[in-house]
């Protein structure tokens, strides 16, 4: 029966998989600019979800520093993709220092080194401010955002400074970003589903109950928030080459505070919930646009209102977190499982 | 460094460091009472010096009484803000309430941006208040950056007395204690930490105003990195103390013009100062330098 239902999920996935590709396939061939840039943003902004899910919504930490290792990701990655003739030309204050300038990768490996260095910086992070709880470490982690960006804008002779990279060749299509999405879900889920996970759930739910079952809370917390970081930073290198320009006032805080608003509204704590609020919360701020355009109803002007956007998105996180704080999903998960009912609980996630 | 330039660096941190400390004592208030980082203070900071901008230009005000306006007007704000978006989530885990209040502090800089436009508008300034003094010595200040500072000490003497010397502030100290008890002590609760929202968002309103007239110009996201900087201070002297609150701002403001003063290439990174600080003290001195420990409950 077990084995049965496990080679059932198994062959529903590699299906859905399947499926997935097919739509991509089919919406490179048929979708407009603006909508395959949609569909962009909706993998990119899913795997960033994912990864403070897996700090805040698996683990308890209330991070705030999403931004600052995007921003990492995206210029270690950035520096790798650019072109020679193409850094030349946009360092204009100071030119880029000598590993830097010569350095070039493919992209895949560009992305996994952003990947990487996001993750060095949130280990050497974690390290000091991991002692620390609840809100404090929220603010912490916040600060070092803050610090970031600020390095950043002034280390001109790496980042630009202000000025930022132009140019980054946008390697970023659907199959990379979506091959990353996979690739991020698949290791999430692995984690969350596996003993590991349970000790990050139950330092979640009660650190010091988890504590006294012997769990080295701290040691769990650090892994967590490293992998967490990583993942942050792919999103910020696989962002940047959509975008293909970056410069440090990309990552303000108003960027994790997006990144935070799709992992509440999914549920914090499920991973089908922060992909289909994804999906939602990503085609939300893009409809919102139309907010700020003028409208002509028949004879009515409406002229368009700019900021508004802004103002009926943190609106709704307000209205989230006041009456439907558990989000869409809550704790729970779409599986193949609790769709066909098999068992009432858990299982293999999709 | 010469002596007049040091003089002059040090008014100019003292004013920074009182307005620091007059935002910073609403972040610690409201901490002290509810556990939560109320994000939404800096910008009860931004509202106050909007309120000022307008009262002058729209209902033609005289500055003084447009600065009473201001004030009361947005402590106002901030209990709206507690009542809408904090007291709903009292029973909930305490990371929704700052969930919600990142929300909210969202929410009022985007109005903001609406309702007052994203352009930075110039405040009116009283002459006297910005006619250079030389003195024999060689030092010239603004007379601004004397009387900020006067204010500041007289507005956080007078919630000194409010907290210690009446029974409003017993009570707020009482729930910051223990807050169920001081319940079935028969205090109301909810109204006071009404009256605590309402005060803090006061001293942000004044400072907000100050702050407009020490740096002429006003914007609706102005209140973000005060804001962020002030809760640092309240950490920096311990969360949840007043006089740590005061102590935290000046030594903020201090170490913010004292470094870009004696190393200037260091300027560039001025607004990372406080956050490089915020992270060494929580390492070693978690609970600030007058704070007092919060035992883990079991």
């Amino acid at each position: 029966m077990m084995e049965k239902r496990k080679q059932r999920n198994y062959i529903l996935n590699v299906l859905l998989v399947a499926a997935l590709a097919g739509g991509l396939y089919w919406a490179q061939g048929n979708f407009d600019g603006y909508k395959i840039q949609i569909m962009n943003l909706i993998a990119i902004n899913t795997i960033l979800a994912l990864s403070l899910n897996l700090i805040y919504g698996f683990t308890g930490m209330f991070s705030l520093g999403h931004a600052g290792f995007m921003a990492i990701g995206a210029y270690t990655s950035s520096l790798l993709i650019l072109p020679a003739l193409q850094k030349e030309m946009i360092y204009i204050l100071d030119p880029l220092i000598w590993p830097f300038s010569v350095l070039q990768a493919p992209f895949f490996v560009a992305v996994l080194a952003g990947g990487l260095m996001a993750a060095l910086f949130g280990l050497l992070i974690a390290l000091p401010v991991l002692r620390l709880g609840g809100d404090y470490l929220g603010i912490a982690t916040l600060g070092f955002a803050e610090i970031i960006r600020v390095v950043a804008n002034n280390i001109t002779f790496i980042t630009n400074g202000a000025l930022g990279l132009k140019g980054i060749p946008d390697y970023a299509n659907l199959w990379w970003n979506y091959g990353w999405l996979l690739l991020t879900i698949f290791v999430i889920v692995r984690i969350v589903n596996s003993n590991f996970g349970n000790a990050l759930k139950a330092i979640r739910d009660d650190e010091v109950a988890a504590r006294a079952m012997g769990i080295n809370t701290y040691r769990y917390r650090v892994i967590s928030f490293t992998i967490g970081s990583f993942f942050a930073g792919i999103g910020g290198a696989l962002l940047a080459s959509l975008l293909t320009t970056i410069d440090p006032k990309m990552f303000l805080f108003i960027m994790t505070f997006n990144v935070l608003m799709i992992a509440v509204a999914g549920g914090l704590g499920s991973i089908t919930g922060t992909c289909i609020a994804g999906v939602l919360i990503t085609f939300l701020l893009e409809w919102l646009r139309f907010v700020e355009n003028p409208v002509t109803l028949g004879s009515f002007h409406i002229p368009g209102i700019p900021g508004m956007r802004m103002v009926i998105f943190s609106l709704s996180l307000l209205l989230i977190i006041l009456f439907r704080r558990e989000g869409i999903m809550g704790m729970r998960e779409l599986t193949w499982d609790t769709i066909f009912r098999t068992s009432p609980k858990g299982g293999e996630s999709s | 460094m010469s002596l007049p330039i040091f003089v002059q660096h040090f008014f100019n941190a003292l004013t920074l460091g009182s307005l620091y400390a007059l935002i910073a004592i609403g972040y610690t208030m409201v901490y002290g009472i509810l556990r939560l980082i109320n994000f939404a203070h800096g910008d009860i900071f931004m509202l106050g010096a909007y309120y000022v901008f307008w009262a002058i230009a729209l209902l033609k005000l005289p500055w003084v009484a447009a600065i009473f306006v201001a004030i009361v007007g947005a402590s106002f704000c901030g209990i709206l803000v507690d009542q809408v978006a904090y007291k709903p989530l009292r029973d909930a885990p305490r990371i929704s309430a700052l969930i919600s209040s990142i929300g909210v502090s969202f929410f009022i800089q985007n109005l903001a941006i609406v309702v007052f436009t994203g352009i930075p508008r110039a405040v009116y300034r009283p002459d006297w208040l910005v006619k250079v003094i030389k003195l024999e010595s060689g030092v010239r200040i603004l007379p601004l950056t004397i009387i900020v500072p006067i204010i500041s000490f007289v507005l956080m003497l007078v919630l000194l007395y409010i907290v210690y010397r009446t029974k409003p502030g017993l009570a707020m100290r009482a729930i910051s204690k223990d807050i169920e008890t001081t319940r079935l002590m028969g205090v109301s609760v909810n109204k006071i930490i009404a009256f605590t929202f309402g005060l803090g968002s006061a001293l942000a309103a004044a400072s907000g105003i100050m702050w407009a007239l020490r740096y002429p110009q006003i914007q609706p996201l102005m209140g973000m990195i005060p804001g962020f900087k002030a809760f640092i201070a309240a950490v920096l002297g311990g969360i949840g103390s007043i006089p740590g609150a005061v102590v935290g701002g000046l030594l903020l403001g201090f170490i913010e013009i004292m470094t870009v003063a004696f190393f200037p290439e260091l300027s560039g990174y001025k607004d990372a100062f406080a956050f490089v600080l915020l992270i060494i003290i929580l390492l070693i001195k978690p609970t600030g330098l007058m704070g007092e420990k919060l035992e883990e409950k079991v």
